[in-house]
């Protein structure tokens, strides 16, 4: 028998006031803490209180990478083509004009040269947002020219993935991507140009089953999901429920796939550690703590 | 053997049990049915060849994943002699839903590899349906090398509903064998002949399909993603089939209108799977054409033709 007959209820959360206004206050994906937007931003969407890594556009991503000022972008004009006039619930046409509206890019890739740390680089990075960052024509092409810039001015090259695979409404053109990139990165590799791969969250299907696991070093954020198949379509094959943290940066290490799980704020400096490492020190005129004030620099150094 | 019909199939088939009933009939009976069936012969052809004609994408599709098709090692059967299979990946085990070895393919030693799927449930089982695990395309690239190393050509047969998305598979690095299989596979100093001869399933059947020449059997399917997939995901609804396999323009004649296949490769009247003999025969001409045309290439040139041909696929402006 109980002590009181009278059972209080726990308090319960107010559901009405989770509704945060748009913009000015942000809640953590994990911890649910309320964060001032603007912290966020500054914080390059990792969470202040508890260090969940949500997802960096991928201009966002450039500025955290690539010294201030030091980026040109390239190849910014190429625009998905609709080779099969593809149609479901909507036409592929509309699916794009949604997602440039939406971001403000052209396509899931931005592409170009830069400073890392004062060491010239070419970058390409596709943006999640962007229709799952999906991998078409324009960003297989950007992805093999930032490849080719690599080849032709010796620079290392960097490729940040964050996407859900091919894009299906470019059929065979999508496929064949992952053929055209991948044969992009042996020539690379045959030069011996360092290439760094970045793996943030999520990185599956046809991107992760090409240039995305070619790096000569693949660095990935804290717990983004990685993997062919997506865990959705693993659990209907085999009939069976996933282990937590399946397919996760820390898994995919340990199963030999990554070689190192860096958190958001410290991959700058050790990305540029390791093309140091990679292709013997480059004199870097900074203190690789004083990338905020680059710019200058920068441009002396260049 | 009894042949199991696909629904376009079932008017033909009928009337083709019509027409041995009749046979069966007119020898037991010695009675003289001659002028019937040789209509009834004329009308099976003619509506074989109506059928055929008219084969929208998702039946084009059926077509290629008919059990009776016939499979990788058929083609070997048919085509080559002297086959060694080899197996394994030295790695971690020997996945049967890939085979591949030396074989003699008219009087040229070449090495074959493809995706082998079952023709009933339980050699399905023991080939995991032609879905390959890491190992399966870690075994392929070490057979692959394995013929440069001996200055061999290379011929893969292409046949799989996609890469195994099992648990072990991703633990064992599925996108990374894949990824791997493209990049060597792009720099392979022999010729590279691939051939879709059923299904060509994403990203596992690409992975042993760099070739410098791809061919596509006639009634055989290449795409991104199934149309059932796509249907489910785009239309959310696995109904729609039919409509995502008209929109992903997956057949032959769509990918060569494309230029992403070099060839098709006519099948017999009624798919391959009417004559297994016939479509080896025709297949295997092909193959030589090809592989006459590759050996007049240097190593260097192989390598440049290929990465200049996966080089250009694209669509955008």
């Amino acid at each position: 028998m109980s002590w009181f007959s009278k059972v209080k209820k726990p308090l319960e959360a107010i559901t009405s006031r989770d509704k945060i206004p748009e913009g000015i206050w942000k809640k953590c994906d994990e911890c649910k803490a309320i964060i001032y937007g603007q912290e966020l931003d500054n914080n390059f969407q990792v969470c202040p209180k508890c260090g969940h890594h949500h997802r960096l556009s991928a201009r966002e991503r450039i500025r955290l990478l690539i010294d201030e000022g030091t980026f040109q972008e390239k190849d910014g004009e190429l625009a998905p083509n609709d080779p099969l006039k593809f149609r479901d619930s909507k036409k592929y046409k509309d699916r794009i004009a949604e997602s440039k509206k939406k971001t403000g890019l052209n396509e899931s890739a931005i592409s170009g040269s830069g400073l890392m740390c004062n060491r010239p680089v070419e970058i390409a990075v596709l943006d999640f947002d962007f229709i799952g960052g999906t991998l078409g024509s324009v960003a297989g092409e950007k992805i093999t020219r930032t490849i080719e810039r690599s080849i032709r001015s010796r620079h290392p090259a960097i490729i940040v993935s964050s996407s859900g695979g091919a894009r299906m409404q470019e059929g065979i053109f999508s496929l064949m991507q992952m053929a055209k990139t991948s044969s992009a990165l042996g020539e690379l590799d045959e030069l011996k140009i360092p290439f760094i791969s970045l793996l943030a969250h999520p990185v599956t299907g046809g991107v992760s089953a090409s240039f995305a696991m070619l790096g000569d070093v693949i660095i990935a954020e804290p717990k983004a999901l990685i993997g062919f198949a997506g865990p959705r379509v693993i659990e209907e094959t085999i009939r069976e429920q996933l282990p937590e943290g399946f397919q996760r940066s820390e898994f995919m290490m340990d199963h030999g796939f990554v070689d190192m799980v860096v958190p958001r704020l410290e991959l700058k400096e050790t990305m540029a550690k390791l093309l140091d490492h990679m292709c013997g020190a480059i004199a870097c005129l900074l203190p690789l703590e004083s990338k905020e004030d680059s710019t200058d620099s920068a441009k002396s150094g260049a | 053997m009894k042949q199991s019909v696909i629904e376009f199939e079932r008017p033909i088939a009928e009337l083709e049990s019509k027409l041995e009933e009749l046979t069966e009939l007119a020898r037991r009976d010695k009675v003289d049915f001659s002028s019937e069936i040789s209509n009834i012969k004329r009308k099976v052809k003619k509506m074989r060849r109506d059928i055929f004609l008219n084969l929208a994408p998702l039946q084009r599709a059926q077509l290629a994943r008919h059990p009776m098709r016939p499979h990788t090692l058929d083609y070997i059967d048919h085509m080559t002699t002297d086959f060694l299979e080899m197996r394994g990946d030295r790695l971690f085990g020997n996945d049967k839903s890939i085979v591949g070895g030396f074989c003699n393919l008219e009087s040229r030693t070449v090495m074959i590899i493809g995706q082998q799927k079952g023709r009933d449930t339980k050699e399905n089982l023991a080939r995991n349906f032609g879905m390959a695990n890491p190992e399966g395309y870690r075994k392929a690239q070490r057979l692959m090398k394995l013929a440069e190393k001996f200055n061999r050509p290379i011929i893969t047969l292409i046949d799989t509903k996609g890469a195994f998305p099992g648990k072990g598979a991703e633990e064992r690095g599925q996108a990374e064998a894949i990824a791997r299989s493209l990049l060597e596979m792009s720099r392979l100093t022999v010729p590279v002949v691939c051939v879709v001869i059923g299904e060509g399933g994403s990203g596992g059947a690409l992975a042993i399909g760099v070739g410098n020449r791809v061919l596509m059997m006639e009634y055989s399917v290449y795409s991104v993603i199934s149309p059932e997939g796509c249907a489910a995901i785009l239309w959310k609804s696995a109904d729609k089939a039919p409509e995502a396999a008209k929109a992903l323009r997956m057949t032959a004649p769509d990918l060569l209108e494309f230029g992403i296949v070099d060839e098709v490769v006519k099948e017999p009247l009624g798919g391959a799977h009417k004559d297994f003999k016939a479509a080896a025969s025709i297949l295997r001409r092909a193959l030589r054409r090809n592989l006459d045309e590759l050996a007049r290439m240097s190593p260097q040139e192989l390598v440049r033709q290929r990465r200049k041909k996966f080089r250009k696929m694209g669509s955008f402006v």
